[in-house]
């Protein structure tokens, strides 16, 4: 076996994959259910978050209050990560019912559980830098229980430089790779088979 | 469930259905961007201008005066918080988990100096100097009892300066308050309060604690339905569903025991943080892992697959 790097990491990634695992134009017939629909949903309403953002990020974080078209995309950002979480949601409930983490699926449960952890503390940030009332309570409020723990000796919501640059810079980039992570642990295993399907033929033995 | 099955393990090799991923999602961005698109064209966002030191000082000068006279007392809330702003006090504990003194002090803040003393520096009235001097010139203890004495004056007096009789009792300490409110009126405090590092504001710790030990602040939230008791931060201004994806964070603090414990913030983090470990490791979670087969849910989402089957 080969000791070099880059032939150990080639061998750990992409040669784990068939091209057809990546882009599979076909699905096990049990994956028809609109619950399935929910995790594309998520991943739909994460793009227009990000697209949304990142208009907002080109013009400034106070653009949106001087400006109708600022604010209407301030409102696709707020609406999308309402969907999103809604999204999410519903998409990690399907999941449960269906004891998705079956068959080695235990990281694809917990890196989807870390996205959505990663998602609220995204949307925490957020909420902390829109320069409102809203930014002004959250942050005032939510001092008291981060720094009972500690955390507010580290990350001040009341400096909105720093929730700025966390929400945009770090944050964002933390549940993309999170996101993109748990998709590639989705098409490495697969969907999950029903409960009760080695009863019937199919199961690879 | 604890001993995985081979169907589960092995790569599907039953009955297939062709199924478009990339067609899906464009299918679902487009139909997602429709929705939020005509979302954000019906119901908008909320918008609620911030509050200014300023507009503290103009709505409301005597809550703003009776908490200037706090900080300078050492009774308002940041002045005796203790980590990360000071040593006043030693935060809250988890049992004998000091976490929040152990934290230290990181973003040192004196309210009596931060807030009050320094920003009265740049006053331009003329009796400000010499209540600075004798402020600065008085020893701990007695600038205390002035502040003390003047902030019990004011409570007896309902809350407002303006009826407290002129007293040698209470030292600089008056003359300051005033000072203050005048600075803040003429929309000078905010500024001095955030361009202490740099002129380029981006942090606003100082002002939002000092805003926040005032009662004005504390009555706004109310009307805005964001009291803790209310859902807290969970809620925004408006009529707005805000982050609905806190609720079972804001729930504990609407119940006993946390609901009247002093050190209700570390032990709902602490129970929090227990319930995302949980919600991580659920599939290793005894009895909640087998609540899928136990509530059979699974056979509505997978109906077709069983009905077709004759499971």
């Amino acid at each position: 076996m080969s000791t070099m790097w880059t032939t150990k990491l080639r061998k750990a990634t992409v040669e784990k994959f068939e091209p057809q695992d990546i882009l599979p134009d076909d699905q096990p017939s049990y994956v028809a259910s609109w619950i399935y629909v929910f995790g594309v949903l998520t991943l739909a309403s994460l793009m227009i978050i990000i697209i949304s953002g990142l208009v907002i990020t080109s013009k400034g974080a106070i653009w949106w209050h001087s400006s109708s078209v600022g604010h209407f995309f301030n409102s696709v950002h707020l609406w999308s990560v309402e969907l999103f979480f809604v999204f999410m949601v519903v998409h990690l409930w399907g999941k449960f019912w269906m004891a998705s983490w079956r068959g080695r699926r235990f990281a694809t449960w917990a890196t989807g559980a870390l996205a959505f952890l990663a998602s609220v503390a995204t949307g925490f940030t957020g909420y902390l830098i829109q320069f409102d009332f809203d930014s002004q309570w959250i942050a005032t409020q939510a001092k008291d229980g981060l720094n009972s723990a500690g955390i507010g000796s580290f990350f001040n919501v009341l400096n909105t430089g720093q929730a700025m640059l966390l929400h945009v810079a770090l944050l964002p980039l933390v549940v993309g790779i999170i996101a993109v992570w748990h998709v590639i642990l989705v098409r490495r295993r697969g969907v999950v088979p029903p409960l009760d399907a080695q009863e019937i033929a199919g199961g690879a033995k | 469930m604890s001993k995985e099955r081979n169907v589960d393990l092995a790569k599907w090799s039953g009955p297939k259905r062709p199924y478009d991923l990339v067609k899906e999602f464009v299918i679902a961005f487009v139909v997602v961007g429709l929705l939020v698109g005509a979302m954000a064209a019906i119901f908008s966002s909320p918008d609620e201008p911030a509050v200014t030191l300023q507009q503290w000082a103009k709505q409301a000068p005597a809550d703003f005066v009776a908490t200037t006279t706090g900080e300078l007392a050492g009774t308002t809330i940041s002045a005796s918080y203790g980590p990360p702003y000071n040593k006043a006090g030693e935060g809250l504990a988890l049992g004998p988990l000091k976490i929040q003194k152990w934290a230290g002090v990181t973003i040192p803040i004196n309210p009596a100096v931060d807030f009050v003393v320094d920003p009265l520096k740049f006053s331009k009235d003329a009796t400000i100097p010499a209540a600075l001097a004798q402020w600065n010139g008085a020893s701990a203890d007695q600038q205390t009892k002035w502040a003390s004495d003047y902030a019990a004056a004011i409570e007896k007096a309902g809350g407002d300066y303006t009826k407290v009789a002129a007293s040698d009792a209470y030292g600089p300490v008056p003359a300051m308050g005033v000072g203050l409110l005048a600075l803040a009126q003429s929309d000078v405090l905010d500024g001095l309060l955030t361009t202490t590092v740099t002129p380029y504001p981006s942090d606003f710790t100082k002002p939002m604690l000092f805003l926040a030990d005032g009662g004005y602040f504390d009555e706004l939230g109310a009307a805005q339905h964001l009291h803790g008791d209310q859902w807290g931060m969970m809620n925004e201004t408006g009529s707005y569903p805000g982050q609905s994806w806190l609720w079972l964070f804001s729930l504990w603090y609407q119940v006993e025991p946390f609901k009247s414990s002093e050190n209700a913030d570390i032990q709902i983090f602490a129970l929090l943080m227990l319930l995302t470990l949980g919600f991580i490791f659920m599939p290793k979670l005894p009895f909640i892992n087998r609540l899928p087969r136990l509530i059979p849910i699974h056979r509505l989402i997978w109906r077709r697959y069983y009905r077709e089957n004759n499971l």
